[in-house]
């Protein structure tokens, strides 16, 4: 067994993932080839969104890949970082949005 | 800090034998990745062997005055390598019976070699019609004996094909140098002024896209299209196409990867993006390259490489276009730079 629960060399096994089951892998990854197609959305932006949530799930083989993808087509890094702040700024509003339900409680039980 | 060559900071990967040696070694040796020789018997394409003649590229010296950071030439101010007069008159009885039909001169600079203007002015007389020169842009602006170099261009028809990593001039100084994109706007203008580049117009200006980086190009049309419009709204620049060249690791790249701690990453992404789709169309089956001393080799990155054709003829003065077609073009691993993807070539992708 592994010390670490993360390898990167894991992430170039993604694929392996439809050995144990074919039919569920195929459709998996045509979903995710078909979702990065040009559409509304250029395969550009959506490496951004990509990345974007990548930080936000906090998943070191989505960084990764969205890193290099990113630097592939041409994303400077001002792009990358303000993708990100746009990820941060949800992830604080989040905890920040609730205060209101905090509010809310102190309100009533307080006198 | 000051940028130099390799070859003036006595590097040890000056010595070409070190970088053979590092590029058949290692992750090649213990079987981790498969040579390329191995790969391309896996699809019945070993050994490789030339097609049509297309295209004699000539590098007429590796002179530069740039020192970027990818150059496969490991070019620069300081190399003194530059093909004689000599050497161009035995390229000129090449060139009147060659079957190729394009001269493609690349450097250094090519602009930067004394003979320059002269050569293509007789290879123009001898017949060729089709000339491209690659030029790095700058070199229009650093001088003014080269600022009429985009008339030149013009009178002789010659397709201009440039570098540019980068619509940005971070990425693109980071990579050529401190003031680089600001002087290729500058000599990009220049040549639009003339007609250069602009749509529908004859005189063709195409760019060159590396990766800033170790890493693979994306998408070339995906390139092109985001080019065009930053250029254009950026800075009011047209040109005609977009080739995207993988940085093959070797020189100064490779340099970079071993020192940045890339080296097997990258190696691993070249294979694993091996396409025997593009090993069909690799540059080397339809170009001869020949160096500034007029020896013969299959392609600009085998004779940094100093990798000559291996064939009976290997010099432009025993130049024997029926025996160097019959040759078996060299390989080594640095040639999965060329088949990974969509593959690269001097004119882009190939697959």
């Amino acid at each position: 067994m592994q010390k670490t629960y993360y390898d990167p060399a894991d992430l170039k096994k993604f694929g392996e993932i439809s050995e144990w089951n074919k039919e569920l892998g195929a459709k998996f990854f045509e979903y995710y080839n078909s979702v990065f197609k040009e559409g509304a959305l250029t395969p550009r932006e959506k490496s951004l969104i990509a990345l974007a949530v990548a930080h936000t799930i906090q998943c070191p083989y989505c960084i990764d890949a969205y890193t290099g993808d990113g630097l592939q087509r041409g994303i400077t890094k001002e792009e990358m970082i303000e993708a990100l702040h746009v990820s941060g700024a949800i992830r604080g509003g989040a905890s920040l949005v609730h205060g209101v339900q905090m509010m809310n409680k102190v309100k009533k039980l307080d006198m | 800090m000051k940028r130099i060559s390799l070859h003036k900071k006595h590097s040890y990967l000056a010595n070409v034998n070190k970088q053979l040696e590092i590029l058949s070694n290692g992750i090649f040796q213990n079987g981790d990745l498969p040579k390329f020789k191995d790969k391309i018997t896996l699809t019945n394409q070993f050994p490789l062997k030339p097609n049509k003649l297309e295209v004699l590229q000539i590098n007429v010296g590796y002179m530069c005055n740039q020192v970027c950071s990818h150059c496969h030439v490991d070019a620069g101010p300081d190399r003194k390598e530059i093909m004689t007069k000599e050497t161009m008159l035995q390229c000129l009885e090449v060139i009147k019976k060659t079957e190729a039909h394009t001269l493609d001169l690349t450097g250094g600079a090519p602009e930067m070699n004394p003979h320059f203007r002269w050569f293509i002015e007789e290879a123009s007389k001898a017949g060729i019609k089709d000339f491209i020169v690659r030029s790095n842009l700058t070199i229009i602006v650093a001088n003014k004996k080269y600022n009429d170099i985009p008339e030149f261009f013009k009178k002789h028809n010659i397709h201009v094909v440039s570098s540019m990593p980068h619509w940005t001039k971070d990425k693109t100084d980071k990579q050529r140098g401190d003031g680089v994109f600001n002087a290729s706007l500058k000599a990009l203008k220049m040549l639009n002024a003339i007609g250069y580049g602009v749509p529908n117009s004859s005189l063709k200006l195409d760019l060159v896209y590396n990766p800033s980086g170790a890493f693979l190009p994306g998408d070339q049309n995906a390139l092109e299209k985001d080019f065009k419009k930053e250029l254009l709204e950026g800075f009011n620049i047209h040109f005609h196409n977009l080739f995207s060249i993988t940085n093959l690791p070797i020189s100064r790249f490779l340099d970079y990867l071993i020192a940045s701690e890339n080296y097997e990453d990258y190696m691993y992404a070249l294979v694993e993006a091996y396409n025997p789709e593009a090993v069909k169309n690799v540059m080397c089956t339809n170009t001869l390259s020949v160096s500034w001393d007029g020896w013969l080799y299959d392609c600009d990155f085998n004779q940094m490489l100093e990798l000559k054709v291996a064939s009976p003829v290997n010099h432009i003065s025993k130049y024997n276009e029926d025996l160097l077609q019959n040759r078996k073009i060299t390989i080594s691993q640095h040639c999965y730079g060329c088949t990974a993807g969509a593959g690269s070539s001097c004119q882009g992708t190939v697959a």
